[in-house]
């Protein structure tokens, strides 16, 4: 496979510069790919395909009929990371949930920084994810940020920047390590040379860290368990695959059972009890009693064992007050108010249209600017400007006007690309990385994360609803030291 | 509600999930036995070319289904009975939907279960899909072949890489319910329609029709040693009574009982739970009776009895292990895909 007919088109490419020379990092890949038959790319990214299906690795699709599962389009050029770029990331990081850690905190209990003036009341008690029935909780270890999936984009100036925090149940994590194997078991060839960071050790970290914040008075070895919403969730497959990576058991609601403020599951030598709950169910179907009553798939009265401190739950109930994005955009403030530091990772800027002179300049420049709600994702409820039509952005500045505080705008990004094979050659894709971090006792950074790709041509949307696929990532491991996890 | 905080024990095996295992096991048993039996009759037309179209009835009455067959497509025919046991997606009992149900609930086990159990039942469901959207280039006879190796492996596979826990024994629970229930039926069925009176007995005739039950129950060969000549009374005993052949209805709860016994964990001598209670009548019966007791008293009548008696083996298990849930209702389903990813 040559790379000679491959344009980087004025695009920060994460390959290749801008001269069109391969990266340091991706020179011994290259010259490995570039060594091998036309037909050999080909052949391997078919049979990647063809694993997928085989082992079932796939989403439920939203909106269509029960059952449809389809696979997470998967591509075999992977994305490079040079060790040192992957340092200043986790340092990143590392700093970015101690800060978000503090702030959820402080919004639960005392209120320092609304008191202190840093960020508005208002825009706090406004936001969606915002629950008031967390106020006085204390989670073991003071950790409301136990899993969090950063999502990071460069841009063409080679900055990287923080695009969204996803605290509340990120996914995607499953994909990181299915891919690595999946590219073992059909690129062997391409590991050749190269010391690349393992990503297998996620499921052992991650039970650590629920282990670690079990509650404190046990005499026994903590029983964890994760909680599904159900085999029709678009993320079932990870459910599955986690708990079975960590040996432990994977619930729905309806097989657990609250009693006298303890959580216990149903088995066949009936009920046993559990100590710290891994849900991938959000706050609101969580508990009909604390929640949103007409969920089914909660469990009524987890709420109160976990503020009785029966239970653990990751992620802490109410950690999504910091996804909201017009909180994101105070998170620099965050750091340097909570840690006395200047953030590592930037934020993309943003702009707050509940701001008067910040929503009179994005309805100006709607055909400029990203416009978002501040509490959608995946993809939904966000006009792309430079390539929306006057009916769209006409659409969009009357939602704006009628309700400023859900809106936010950010530049249009030009993402950067990783060559991507298109049919039987190679093009340019725009990615995006969302890191895994976990924190437990300590706070813990899986090297790489699942990069995102927007399939489409010139598409800047890397979501899998709409048409992304995923690339393995790969952290290079610093100069000749081990670096094995 | 009683709580037992168990002390020994590292992973305990939800209600939920005991319930799945023993049900994916029967959904693979019965795939293999339909395919068996529908293999046995095309096979069987080949040497009868004058027999009348209603051999393909008795298929239908095996797996209990005539009303549901009638009311879709009214007459029997062997295109009809093919279509509706092996690839009707409406009818639970077709072989599609058997495989379809075994993978769903091994969707819901993946964790417990191992991962080539898994992708040997998603790998039969995928190809069973792709045959089924192909009819005409496929050769039925293959797709029956398939399929009865593919679950055949699917059972080597269990035995072989599942560690034999508590889960595992609610698979073979499953597995040998279900094995003993259709061998009761193939036998009820054939005899009831084969054997009027017992005037037509030792005709060569009704060799074939014999000899294709023994087929149905991959028991022609391991007859053959035992007992050499066809005789429906060895045949009978055989199919009921035998100890060593792995489809016999005696040889299929023994193996029941003793995983019964193993979840519950008390001896082979004791029955405390109602499950236990049940499947010592159920042994009682098979233990106590003769073959010539059996035919003099109706072989039909005491199949039923049987029946009646592995059915409420399977109320014991629901009440003593499974607990009672609410069907997936529409709502629930709903809210299961906007709860939680991102």
């Amino acid at each position: 496979m040559q790379f000679n007919d491959y344009q980087t088109d004025g695009f920060y490419d994460e390959m290749f510069d801008h001269a069109g020379n391969p990266r340091p990092e991706a020179r011994l890949l290259l010259e490995t790919m570039e060594s091998l038959d036309d037909g050999h790319l080909l052949r391997s990214q078919h049979a990647a395909e063809q694993l997928l299906l085989q082992l079932g690795i796939t989403f439920n699709v939203y909106g269509d009929s029960a059952g449809t599962e389809k696979i997470f389009p998967f591509d075999l050029i992977p994305r490079i990371t040079s060790a040192k770029e992957w340092a200043w990331i986790e340092r990143g990081l590392i700093q970015r949930i101690r800060g978000l850690n503090e702030f959820i905190d402080d919004i639960y209990h005392d209120q320092k920084i609304l008191k202190d003036k840093v960020i508005p009341e208002e825009v706090i008690f406004s936001a969606t994810f915002y629950r008031p029935q967390c106020r006085g909780i204390n989670p073991p270890q003071r950790v409301w940020c136990h899993i969090t999936g950063t999502d990071l984009v460069r841009h063409g100036d080679g900055q990287i920047y923080v695009l969204e925090d996803n605290l509340r149940v990120p996914s995607g994590v499953s994909y990181v390590l299915e891919n690595r194997a999946l590219m073992k078991r059909t690129f062997p060839r391409v590991f050749e040379g190269l010391h690349i960071r393992p990503v297998d050790t996620y499921p052992g970290k991650l039970l650590e860290t629920l282990e670690a914040i079990a509650p404190e008075d046990l005499d026994h070895k903590p029983t964890v368990v994760l909680l599904t919403p159900g085999m029709y969730n678009s993320a079932y497959f990870e459910h599955s695959f986690l708990a079975q990576q960590m040996g432990i058991q994977l619930v729905e609601g309806r097989d657990l059972a609250v009693q006298d403020k303890s959580v216990y599951m149903r088995t066949t030598r009936g009920l046993r009890k559990v100590d710290v709950i891994y849900r991938r169910i959000d706050d609101d179907f969580m508990d009909p009693q604390a929640f949103r009553k007409d969920s089914l798939l909660g469990v009524p009265g987890l709420l109160e064992s976990y503020r009785a401190g029966k239970v653990a739950l990751a992620n802490a109930p109410g950690n999504g007050v910091a996804d909201d994005k017009v909180v994101y955009a105070y998170v620099p403030d965050m750091i340097r108010y909570y840690l006395g530091e200047d953030a590592i990772l930037p934020n993309v800027p943003t702009f707050l249209c509940w701001r008067d002179n910040d929503r009179q300049h994005v309805l100006q420049n709607l055909d400029k600017l990203v416009v978002k709600a501040a509490n959608e994702a995946g993809g939904y409820g966000m006009l792309v400007g430079p390539h929306s039509t006057q009916e769209q952005r006409d659409a969009f500045a009357l939602k704006i006007e009628a309700n400023p505080r859900n809106y936010i705008a950010q530049p249009t990004l030009a993402l950067s690309r990783v060559p991507t094979l298109i049919g039987d050659h190679l093009e340019g894709r725009h990615v995006d990385l969302r890191p895994y971090i976990l924190y437990g006792k300590d706070i813990h950074v899986l090297p790489g994360g699942l990069t995102r790709v927007a399939l489409r041509k010139g598409s800047l949307v890397v979501n899998s609803s709409q048409g992304g696929g995923s690339k393995d990532t790969w952290v290079l491991a610093d100069g000749d030291s081990s670096n094995g996890e | 509600m009683v709580i037992q905080v168990m002390a020994n024990e590292t992973y305990p095996l939800l209600s939920r999930v005991a319930d799945s295992v023993y049900w994916m096991a029967r959904y693979i048993e019965r795939a293999e036995n339909v395919a068996r039996f529908i293999d046995v009759n095309l096979h069987l037309q080949l040497d009868l070319p004058l027999a009348p179209a209603n051999q393909w009835e008795p298929l239908i009455e095996t797996t209990g289904d005539m009303a549901e067959f009638t009311k879709k497509y009214g007459i029997v025919t062997e295109c009809n009975v093919i279509q509706f046991l092996v690839f009707d997606e409406e009818n639970p009992n077709s072989i599609f939907s058997c495989i379809r149900s075994a993978r769903e609930n091994a969707r819901s086990v993946r964790e417990t279960i191992s991962s080539e159990m898994w992708e040997q039942v998603n790998s039969i469901y995928l190809q069973i899909q792709v045959q089924r959207s192909n009819l005409s280039q496929v050769s039925l006879s293959e797709v029956l072949h398939g399929i009865r190796m593919a679950c055949h492996m699917f059972q080597g596979i269990t035995d072989a890489t599942m560690s034999h826990n508590e889960a595992w024994h609610f698979v073979r629970l499953g597995r040998m319910i279900e094995r003993a229930e259709k061998t009761s039926r193939i036998l009820d069925v054939k005899y009831f329609i084969l054997l009027p009176s017992t005037r037509t007995v030792d005709t060569p005739y009704d060799d074939l029709h014999w000899s294709a039950v023994l087929k149905s129950v991959s028991g022609f060969e391991m007859y053959r040693k035992k007992y050499g000549r066809i005789l429906p009374r060895n045949i009978v005993e055989l199919l009921i009574m035998d100890r060593e052949f792995p489809r016999a209805i005696l040889f299929c709860i023994i193996r029941a009982n003793e995983s019964l016994h193993a979840i519950t964990g008390t001896s082979l001598a004791s029955s405390e739970a109602l499950s236990e209670q049940l499947m010592t009548s159920l042994t009682d019966e098979l233990n106590t009776a003769t073959v010539d007791m059996i035919i003099r008293g109706g072989l039909h009548e005491y199949l039923d009895r049987l029946q009646t008696k592995m059915n409420a083996v399977g109320d014991g298990l629901l009440s003593d292990f499974f607990v009672w849930r609410p069907v997936e209702t529409t709502e629930n389903m709903e809210q299961a895909q906007g709860a939680g990813a991102r």
